[in-house]
């Protein structure tokens, strides 16, 4: 496989009155052809800024990618490219599903026009073509009486249509990558598997590499190929999906996979949860950024960022019990294969 | 558990009983919504019942007529053997001491130009519980119970996160010392590792004050957790009711078992193995519901009385309720 999108060393900042906030500091992954990569993390991680800066969507200013920042894709450095270069990757060849489907269509604007949109855009295709090329994306992502959809407006859609229908928008033009931010953290629990089977069918149909973001990691089980897991604007553990579920290495990724509760354990027991709050990204911590609310936080931790140590071709954590020097620690019981008895 | 202490669940006491509550609402042109449309269940003294189903499924209006938020339009509600549908507006305000709700959105439900001391003394300013320096301390006391501190009191609520304005709506929830609790999705708006630490205080104040729960939720799995008996509505009518292991071990309405499996379990292993029971479409409308089953349309298993008869809620299996054809014999 070919990497499709390589990002190096991504450092984000919002110029605010209170100072700057570094949303992103320091990312590095890279993405291949057809693969999916799971952005695991609480609110504020930095998740969805890491997916608008591929998308070059950050509002500059307040917003700014900083120096050194490298976003490769097909070699071509996004960061870098003129207005005029970016509208023709964002869109066609990049696109993204965003997490609310009820505010990100537009509401005075018919669906089969919005579809229409990009395909005249990026395909300069004629409106009679884009439309019927509408009718047929309607008709792939599922929705029933797709002729007569076509010239409805998003309000008489419910959720699950709406996101279907953002759905058929990114994917309109071929994209090679699609992101697709917590893409159903807004519906229920079928319609969530639907669209999610849907998502990974036009993945295989299309060869389309997906980035997704979402904080269920239910769902990251079920179609990811590797993960990423992020904590106050950094990557702080990666690995495919089974390394990450199964022999995961940081504290934090163990608090995440702990916190949700198994449908086979007790009722009414007290769910693990995490205490404390991520640190305020205006004055980023020198050290691990989750020392303070880690478990096994040591003196080190405080003082000094961890190092990403390598465990495997493609499992990488950036904590200090990887030390040679650091204690042995055993994960949390329920955590990588041990069971609960 | 400290489940033997004198706040256990009371077996013999039914704190709430719903008996064939309706509620429609009128949408203009002839059309009726049934909202809720028939359903009838009894919570006991200290115990949680969870209520689940897909957004339109009628569980928010259902909680919220069980409190006397909406008029019933047909059916009672029942606290503590009194038809709270039928009292008057004296007996009305009296009851809002006894039963409470915290609502989904944290961000739409606290006002934002009152501070968050006003916000939960709200209560206790109306029924006139305390006053002076007495209502101070007992709204300290109460910012202490959900995890905030007294400095908070003096704050507003765009001040905090989405986890600590939650703990503020149970914080107001708890204000009068109510024995019953509408939760309406209580942790839907909130991250996982935060919907834990509120789910954990929610269980840990049950535990403390005897409280009775009507756990409202999409979260099939964290509504498992925290309830003992689990309801499943669908458009309007209760399809299943059971104990909470019983109803996700073995589920037997169709519709039960289909939203069962479309949960996504956070192990690779086990999602690759396992076959899903799809429905297909979305719940349709409820406005003028077609006579008979309401999921016969969606139904695999479908037989032709399901479209003329409606099926009604009856016990299959000790306290497993179900209404299903399929169980007819």
């Amino acid at each position: 496989m070919s990497k499709i999108l390589e990002v190096k060393n991504l450092r984000v900042s919002f110029h605010t009155y209170a100072g700057e906030v570094q949303s992103v500091r320091g990312a590095s992954f890279d993405l291949e052809k057809g693969e999916t990569l799971a952005i695991v993390g609480e609110s504020g991680c930095g998740k969805t800024i890491t997916a608008k800066s591929i998308m070059r969507l950050i509002k500059m200013p307040p917003g700014e990618i900083k120096e050194g920042s490298e976003i490769l894709f097909e070699g071509r450095d996004i960061v870098k490219m003129s207005d005029k270069e970016i509208r023709s990757v964002r869109g066609g060849e990049i696109s993204m599903i965003f997490q609310d489907p009820m505010t990100s269509l537009n509401p005075t604007m018919k669906i089969g026009d919005q579809i229409a949109e990009s395909l005249i855009i990026h395909r300069g295709m004629s409106k009679q073509e884009a439309l019927k090329e509408a009718l047929r994306m309607l008709q792939v992502v599922n929705i029933p009486n797709a002729e007569k959809r076509l010239n409805q407006y998003p309000h008489e859609f419910s959720g699950g249509m709406r996101q279907r229908a953002m759905i058929a928008i990114a994917l309109a033009c071929n994209p090679k990558i699609l992101i697709a931010d917590e893409p159903t953290t807004a519906l229920d629990v079928t319609i969530q598997a639907q669209i999610m089977d849907l998502i990974s069918d036009l993945q295989k149909k299309l060869g389309t590499a997906v980035i997704l973001i979402t904080h269920d990691l239910g769902i990251v089980a079920n179609v990811a190929h590797k993960i990423q897991v992020m904590y106050a604007g950094k990557i702080i553990e990666k690995g495919n999906t089974e390394e990450i579920f199964y022999n995961p290495k940081h504290p934090y990724t163990w608090a995440l996979l702990r916190s949700v509760p198994k449908l086979d354990t007790k009722n009414k027991d007290k769910l693990y949860s995490l205490k404390g709050t991520p640190p305020d990204l205006l004055k980023p911590p020198v050290g691990c950024p989750f020392a303070s609310r880690c478990d096994y936080c040591m003196k080190i931790c405080k003082e000094q960022m961890p190092e990403n140590v390598k465990l495997s071709s493609t499992q990488e954590v950036a904590c200090w019990l990887q030390h040679s020097m650091a204690p042995k620690i055993n994960p949390p019981i329920g955590i990588g294969g041990v069971d609960n008895e | 558990m400290s489940k033997k202490n004198k706040n256990a669940i009371d077996y013999n006491v039914d704190l709430i009983q719903v008996k064939n509550l309706k509620k429609y609402f009128n949408v203009g042109k002839g059309a009726t919504l049934k909202a809720v449309d028939d359903v009838s269940f009894s919570i006991r003294k200290g115990e949680t019942l969870g209520l689940v189903g897909e957004s339109g499924c009628g569980k928010t209006t259902c909680g919220r007529t069980v409190l006397g938020l909406y008029s019933a339009t047909g059916g009672e509600v029942l606290f503590e053997g009194v038809n709270i549908h039928g009292l008057n507006a004296q007996e009305k305000r009296d009851f809002t001491k006894h039963a409470q709700i915290i609502f989904q959105d944290p961000y739409a439900s606290l006002d934002p130009r009152m501070t968050v001391g006003d916000i939960i003394a709200e209560g206790i300013d109306i029924h006139g519980i305390y006053k002076g320096q007495e209502r101070t301390d007992r709204i300290y006391k109460l910012l202490e119970l959900v995890g905030l501190n007294k400095e908070h009191a003096s704050r507003f609520p765009h001040e905090f996160s989405g986890g600590q304005r939650q703990r503020i709506g149970i914080a107001r929830a708890l204000a009068v010392e109510p024995k019953f609790i509408v939760c309406d999705e209580p942790i839907s708006a909130l991250d996982v590792s935060i919907q834990a630490q509120v789910v954990n205080l929610l269980i840990e104040l049950q535990e403390k004050f005897g409280l009775t729960y009507l756990f409202i939720a999409h979260d099939l799995s964290m509504v498992k957790h925290i309830s003992d008996r689990v309801g499943v509505m669908y458009l309007g009518t209760m399809v299943e009711l059971a104990e909470s292991g019983e109803l996700y071990e073995n589920p037997l309405h169709p519709y039960t078992q289909a939203l069962l499996s479309a949960i996504p379990i956070p192990d690779p292993e086990l999602e690759k193995n396992r076959s899903r029971i799809m429905v297909e479409g979305e719940v349709p409308s409820p406005i003028n519901p077609k006579p008979g089953c309401r999921f016969a349309a969606r139904c695999k298993s479908a037989m032709p009385i399901c479209s003329q008869e409606g099926p009604v809620l009856k016990e299959v299996k000790p306290k497993h309720f179900v209404a299903c054809h399929l169980f007819n014999d």
